[in-house]
């Protein structure tokens, strides 16, 4: 794992000085991070990276997980599904199953924070236990239009927390408590990320017989219907009418989710005799998406519904041009014109792809600027500092805070 | 080199985001809403361009302007928020008046633009800034020292000093020129300084403009 000095070549000294000013003011505060799982998903990956940061800055920081069965993360993967507008069936039942194992959690979780800070909805009851400490709930999820049954049932319990955080505007509501925007951020020195060796790029395009003898358009995402890969498709057939291009659709193994299989059955189908076309399934494997990030003319992300989309801000971070839908936190990392092209449809992104692939000027300046946007707001640094300020602002009610 | 009567310690400010919870669809929306939010809110949609987008040409767009033109396609309005000149302003409130009458002004005679709508997801989220004011350990005495601070300091640290002094804190004038012109005694820098506008400037083209000024008045 990377240690804090290594980030001042990307960010700057001062930058890092800043993290320092803001870790001595919080000497002395325990920070309890409270999540359902310490690997798999972006929660745990991001807290990978923070918690032993936050250490070596010298904040106190400890990470702690709820328990739970199947039943239960049964029950909050329906919870989750409905929070992002997905259809759902909830019963009585499943409310009694969360309480259950809320109850136990609470009897058995040892609380040491000063400031516990919970992630998303399976740890939210722990609250009960709040004492004259400082809680704060983190919704990692798009909520903008929640089920409303679930959402009034997690109410109750957001009610009793200091502060929330949120990831993009739009996921934001009235609540009685004060709310923050805090958005996800990439690790430039993680292996997704970090600058490769063009030896390294050739080989992963070698591996899966790609040539470099026209402009690849990529879009990596799972197969999935959100990001619709089909779409994708149908644009690059647009753009192949007039420009000789490539398209990559690069994403995880779908082996445990029916739906994506079917997905990805599809996407075969439309394919069929295109040489040009090339369906990547890759393992978990953070170099050769690199690898094929930077092997790219052209970033597509044509998601119909995003949480955040840090594939764009892994993209602008490479300096690719990049086109995207404006959908969840995708317009906190694109202005259009300035840093990417946004699109709200197949037409507009075929336009897009158009643009970029025949102005490679325009292309390149769009693709520099969005990489000095992620650099001076999406690195794991900025967060590092959000959370910081963020567990100041729990000791602070002003709006302006002299410390 | 003149010592100055006082030291000048630089803070930087780093800055949270809260969400307010609300939104505008529509202009009048718009209207009524930047009528009634926090000035820290006002504050927020007129300067987080120049923080976060600190790489972009000059004349950042407030987020107004932004919105205006970009979402509900009123170009003109949107020509006419961004055009503000924001350093006319001593204080937020004043600040807000303007760009409430811009508003109300333009719809006056464009009735046809209070009939539009933002699509779902692309309203206008009202945001507010609260401003974090940390001492840092650089202290100057003279004013080859600040040059010399100038140079390593954060672009928070002069956005601070040159922005947020002036019209957030309502100190009338940015700090820098405060600090020369009462502890230098320099009141022809000051002066020269306080009338740049910061607004029209990346922050790293602003923080360059700043030290070659210093740079030319330590060598005359």
């Amino acid at each position: 794992m990377a240690k804090i000095e290594e980030y001042i070549p990307i960010v700057g000294q001062s930058v890092i000085d800043d993290l320092k000013l803001l870790a001595e003011k919080l000497k002395g505060k325990v920070i309890q991070h409270i999540n359902s799982t310490s690997v798999g998903g972006g929660v745990a990956e991001i807290l990978t990276r923070i918690v032993p940061l936050l250490r070596e800055l010298g904040v106190d920081t400890r990470w702690d997980l709820i328990k739970g069965g199947e039943q239960f993360f049964e029950t909050t993967k329906k919870f989750h599904n409905s929070l992002h507008a997905r259809p759902e069936v909830i019963t009585e039942r499943d409310f009694e199953i969360f309480a259950e194992t809320s109850q136990k959690n609470i009897e058995e979780m040892q609380i040491s924070g000063d400031i516990v800070f919970v992630h998303d909805p399976q740890p939210i009851a722990l609250v009960k236990k709040k004492t004259d400490n400082k809680w704060i709930w983190r919704c990692h999820i798009d909520v903008s239009n929640p089920n409303a049954q679930v959402w009034q049932f997690l109410m109750d319990f957001i009610g009793q927390y200091d502060s929330a955080v949120f990831s993009a505007p739009s996921f934001s509501r009235k609540l009685p408590i004060r709310q923050f925007l805090i958005s996800p951020s990439i690790d430039p020195l993680s292996d997704k990320n970090k600058d490769l060796p063009r030896e390294t790029i050739d080989s992963v395009l070698k591996k899966y017989n790609i040539l470099q003898d026209k402009p690849i358009i990529t879009q990596i995402s799972r197969f999935d219907r959100l990001k619709d890969p089909l779409g994708v498709i149908e644009a690059y057939l647009q753009v192949k009418k007039y420009i000789n291009c490539q398209l990559i659709l690069a994403g995880g193994t779908a082996t445990d989710d029916p739906e994506g299989l079917k997905v990805l059955e599809e996407v075969k189908e439309r394919v069929k005799q295109d040489n040009d076309i090339h369906i990547l399934l890759l393992a978990q494997n953070d170099i050769e998406v690199n690898a094929l990030q930077r092997a790219s003319d052209v970033i597509i992300q044509k998601s119909i519904k995003e949480g955040f989309g840090l594939t764009v801000a892994e993209a602008l971070w490479k300096a690719k041009p990049v086109v995207a839908s404006n959908v969840g936190g995708i317009p906190l990392q694109i202005k259009h014109k300035y840093s990417g092209l946004l699109c709200h449809s197949i037409e507009g992104a075929t336009f897009a792809l158009k643009q970029l692939l025949n102005s490679p000027e325009y292309a390149k300046k769009l693709g520099k600027n969005g990489q000095e946007h992620i650099r001076n707001n999406f690195l794991l640094t900025r967060h590092l500092r959000d959370y910081m300020l963020l567990f100041l602002s729990l000791f602070h009610t002003q709006d302006i805070v002299y410390l | 080199m003149i010592k100055a009567k006082e030291p000048f310690r630089f803070h930087t400010r780093l800055h949270l985001s809260e969400l307010t919870g609300l939104r505008a669809a529509t202009l009048s929306q718009l209207l009524r809403l930047i009528k009634e939010v926090p000035g820290a809110s006002i504050y927020h949609h007129t300067h987080r361009f120049l923080q976060q987008h600190q790489y972009l040409s000059p004349e950042p767009p407030n987020d107004f302007a932004y919105w205006v033109s970009g979402v509900l396609g009123e170009d003109e309005l949107g020509e006419r928020l961004a055009s503000i000149d924001t350093i006319q302003y001593p204080t937020i409130r004043s600040l807000r008046d303007k760009i409430a009458s811009t508003i109300e002004d333009y719809l006056k005679n464009n009735a046809l633009a209070k009939l539009k709508f933002a699509r779902e997801g692309e309203e206008f989220y009202f945001i507010k800034s609260v401003s974090f004011v940390v001492p840092t350990n650089y202290i100057a005495s003279d004013l080859a020292e600040f040059t010399q601070v100038l140079k390593k300091i954060t672009i928070e640290s002069i956005y601070f000093h040159i922005f947020e002094a002036r019209l957030r804190l309502e100190k009338q004038t940015n700090d820098f020129s405060n600090w020369i012109e009462t502890s230098i005694g320099d009141k022809k820098l000051a002066d020269k300084i306080s009338s740049l506008d910061p607004y029209t400037r990346t922050l790293e083209d602003l923080r360059k403009t700043l030290i070659n000024i210093m740079e030319k008045r330590i060598s005359s």
